[in-house]
């Protein structure tokens, strides 16, 4: 609750919170929402300038531009989202039963976690996308199978940090099971660690998929996708350059969203970086950190 | 000192193995049978299940799989991947060159990066908190949500359409080195810069500091010890930022059609050409252990405290 | 003859407000020891750094200070960090991070005594080595090029106790000297810390809250508990006969430690 009120009190981070909140509202309800339909051609609209009727203007097929970053959201940042919770939720369990259990099993899901983070993330994505070919569901999977070692890592140090404190080793003393102790004891505590590190990776999982997504490897045309988007517009970059302004500002605007709330979330859940010198450096160190956990 | 490195490499040879393990299995489970996709590629006109045994036969692939598996790994090492399904070469000469391009651009956008974050960070840090520093921290945040791309784009449109200063796309001189090295290079200083600048900041606070200033000692030899402890941690970004860079050029060497190994794999993938897929993943991924190895050792040297721990 | 008076000092954090040190005075003679003691927390180091003009941009401070009749508030950093050293010195409570850790210890020695000496490298080295075997630390030369880490706490701790040999300040300032280290170091720290006292007319604040040292070595006591002083007295008086609830409260707590420490050594000695 204390968190939450930090959070309240943080105007930027409050800020980004409710944005974040209402683009992906708008890509829940976008039928609803949309003007029109993101898929409908219409060769005499080819590159319209925007007008009261298509706001954004068209693209090289006539479709609607708006509607088409509308139903965008959705592969770009809910599927994102979803996998990011997904990776979160196996790395927190491998990490739970790593830190908690420590012994051999923590040797096995330790040793997998460093051959995971051997492979740079792009490199495995290609892997996988070769075999299952394109597509977005694909790079989400390849995604999943990565992330979780490093959300892993990271959880297991937090969460060893706490099997140590006293009043766990006192539960585990009187006996309590050990599934109360974890649900009881060491979730709790762990949350604000996990929360932080998994918001801090939000950022950069948008870019490196709608990277892909770029690169044709991700969503299939005609679906739209706001890397996609970009893609396309690439293909008239020189004649219609105007094309890749949308897609390329919301990724831009969203990514710096939650890049803000992931900082605002770290001084929330730790209020003596509130000081404005340590907060500035806190978080990118953290990803730096993060990344060489990555790199080793 | 020497424990230490002896320590690190003889961690990387398990993962290495481990690495090259996955990378096979991962590729064997490609849904097209090899013979098959081989017979493809010389252009057999009839694919009969006949020929397809005897291709089995003369390439092992009959051979228990851990079998397969240590002829594939021998073969690798001698650099020896194959030949390409699609081209008509083999993969070390489409794979080797493309990778050292890929290279090239990776260790001059290193320097790039640690030239200029030192310095903003250097900067900022002595600064902290006046007008400068709020600018540069600002600019730079926004510029690590710039997806590389999209970046790209905006600099080929205006110095290269607008201003017609640089080459628009290919490796041709150093000019054509420019705008891949910028793309590359900003997201990454907006992260290591404020990492020094922090590293600065912190030492600022360290009892050195203070006990520095309480025997006297002018401002300006303070500064060059805080800077001293905040360089290595800028040498250790320069390591690891080598092989972060190196997996990820991809869409750089893509927007500006870099004839590096990221174009490469690309177009492997949307042609099928699987060895071509398998040596690059198997290169990038050693190479990315291999760094950080190096990496690790560099950073080790630099710390006093690793280098005179002569147990 | 009065070395250094502080008078009415106040320190504030400037984000919170908060008053870290409030209104606090005292002097100090030349050669004498004052101690100042309170439980952690209660502004002891902030106050010495408060004299020195080091603590951090974020706290605010107000009141005089004289060192030997110079008025410390109304000089520039310039003339401050002239002062600092020379005259003005603080060793602090850990060695170990008190050295730039990537560099050996005589950087550290040399830059200070090439600050306020016009001294040769040689005649440095050679005055170091005599004042750290004054302090009984052997092999001086080889001393000096170790690296922080590779020497403990109570050497360092040593170390910075030479460096105030040869430069003589008239203000030694001493920040817990003993607090990080093991019984034994203690004991030689304290031990040096007092001959200092016999061969120097420097005059020693010393920051404490074991009361068993302050005992041995200061000539007067200075009670702090939340940025106040609560009460200041020769040592001898404030021992015997303690005034503040809190002073009798710190001597009673450590008297109750020590006989506690009795009885254990006791218990185990019948064992
Ligand atoms: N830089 C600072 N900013 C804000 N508060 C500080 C700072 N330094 C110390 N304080 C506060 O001042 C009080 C006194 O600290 P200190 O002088 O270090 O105590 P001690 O008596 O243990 O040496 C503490 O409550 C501490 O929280
Ligand atoms: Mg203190």
């Amino acid at each position: 609750m204390k968190v939450v009120k930090n959070l309240y009190r943080d105007k930027l981070g409050r800020a980004s919170f409710i944005f974040i909140l209402l683009v992906m509202l708008l890509g829940v309800f976008a039928p609803f929402i949309a003007p029109h339909d993101p898929l409908a051609v219409d060769m005499k609209l080819r590159y319209a300038a925007p007008s009261w009727e298509y706001l954004l203007g068209n693209d090289h097929l006539g479709r609607d531009i708006l509607s088409r970053m509308l139903y965008g959201i959705r592969p770009s940042i809910l599927w994102v989202f979803v996998a990011l919770i997904l990776s979160v939720c196996i790395g927190a369990i491998m990490g739970f039963i790593a830190g908690y259990f420590r012994g051999n099993v923590d040797a096995i899901v330790m040793r997998i976690c460093d051959v995971m983070l051997s492979f740079p993330i792009y490199v495995i994505t290609i892997a996988i996308v070769a075999i299952l070919g394109p597509g977005l569901g694909n790079i989400l999977i390849a995604f999943i199978l990565m992330k979780w070692a490093w959300f892993a890592r990271i959880i297991r140090t937090s969460v060893m940090q706490y099997v140590e404190l006293d009043y766990v080793k006192y539960a585990r003393a009187i006996g309590r099971s050990h599934i109360h102790i974890i649900a009881r004891h060491i979730l709790p505590v762990t949350f604000s660690d996990i929360a932080v590190t998994a918001s801090s990776s939000m950022g950069s999982m948008i870019l490196q998929i709608s990277g892909l997504s770029f690169l044709g490897l991700g969503i299939k045309a005609p679906n739209p996708e706001w890397g996609m988007m970009l893609s396309e517009a690439r293909e008239v970059m020189f004649t219609r350059p105007e094309l890749m302004i949308a897609p390329g500002v919301a990724i831009v605007i969203v990514v710096l969203a939650f890049n803000f709330l992931s900082d605002s979330l770290q001084v929330a859940l730790n209020p003596q970086l509130r000081k404005p010198k340590n907060r500035s450096g806190l978080k990118p160190f953290k990803t730096v950190l993060n990344e060489k956990e990555v790199a080793k | 000192m020497g424990v230490f490195i002896v320590k690190r490499i003889l961690i990387t040879v398990p993962i290495l193995l481990a690495v090259s393990f996955l990378t096979f299995v991962l590729i064997s489970f490609s849904p097209m049978e090899p013979a098959e996709a081989i017979l493809r590629a010389q252009e057999v006109p009839v694919i009969t299940d006949e020929l397809i045994e005897q291709t089995n036969e003369k390439l092992g692939l009959n051979k228990p799989f851990i079998i397969q598996y240590i002829d594939w790994l021998m073969d690798c090492l001698q650099l020896d991947f194959g030949d390409s399904y699609v081209k008509n070469e083999s993969v070390w000469q489409l794979v080797g060159p493309s990778f050292f391009n890929t290279l090239k651009l990776t260790v001059v956008s290193s320097l790039v990066i640690i030239l200029f974050s030192v310095l903003l960070g250097v900067i900022c840090a002595l600064q902290e908190g006046k007008i400068i520093d709020r600018i540069l921290r600002t600019v730079l945040f926004v510029l690590t949500a710039v997806p590389t791309y999209w970046l790209g784009a905006i600099l080929i449109l205006f110095f290269s359409v607008k201003l017609d200063l640089l080459p628009t796309s290919g490796m041709s001189g150093m000019k054509s080195y420019i705008l891949p090295v910028i793309a590359t290079s900003l997201g990454y200083i907006g992260i290591y810069f404020r990492t020094i600048r922090s590293a600065m900041l912190n030492n600022l606070n360290e009892d050195y500091v203070i006990y520095g200033r309480s025997s006297g000692l002018s401002e300006k030899k303070i500064t060059m010890h805080i800077l001293r402890n905040s360089l290595q941690v800028s040498i250790s970004i320069f390591c690891m930022s080598i092989p972060i860079i190196l997996g990820g050029t991809v869409v750089v060497e893509n927007v500006f059609a870099w004839p590096g190994i990221g174009s490469l794999s690309i177009e492997a993938i949307l042609s099928r050409d699987f060895p071509v897929i398998q040596a690059y993943v198997l290169i990038v991924a050693v190479a990315f252990v291999i760094f950080n190895m190096i990496s690790d050792i560099l950073n080790a040297a630099l710390n006093p405290r690793i280098r005179n721990d002569n147990s | 003859m009065k070395i250094l008076e502080v008078k009415n000092l106040n320190v504030w954090d400037i984000h919170t407000g908060r008053i870290i040190v409030h209104n606090t005075s005292f002097k100090l003679e030349e050669g004498r020891c004052l101690a100042i003691v309170g439980e952690s927390g209660s502004g002891k180091s902030v106050t010495c750094r408060a004299i020195m003009k080091l603590n951090k941009r974020s706290l605010q401070q107000t009141g005089e200070i004289f060192l030997k009749n110079e008025g410390l508030h109304q000089l520039s950093e310039r003339q401050m960090r002239r002062k600092r050293g020379k005259h003005l010195y603080m060793i602090l409570q850990n060695g170990m991070t008190a050295f730039d850790p990537s560099c050996v210890i005589k950087v550290h020695l040399q830059e200070t005594l090439q600050t306020h000496f016009d001294w040769k490298e040689k005649e440095i080295e050679q005055k170091m080595i005599q004042a750290m075997e004054s302090v009984n630390l052997k092999n001086a030369k080889e001393l000096m090029h170790k690296y922080p880490h590779q020497l403990s706490g109570g050497m360092l701790q040593r170390i910075m106790i030479a460096l105030a040999l040869v430069l003589e300040p008239d203000v030694l300032i001493a920040d817990e000297p003993t607090t990080a280290l093991d019984t034994i170091s203690q004991y030689e720290v304290v031990e040096q810390l007092m001959k200092i006292r016999q061969n120097m007319k420097s005059a020693i604040i010393f920051i404490s809250h074991d009361l068993g040292i302050v005992q041995k070595i200061a000539d007067e006591v200075l009670v702090m508990k939340d940025g106040e002083v609560v009460e200041q007295d020769d040592t001898q008086t404030i021992f015997v006969n303690p005034q503040h609830e809190y002073t009798k409260y710190l001597i009673n707590t450590r008297r109750a430690l020590s006989d506690n420490f009795k009885n254990v050594m006791r218990e185990s000695l019948y064992c």
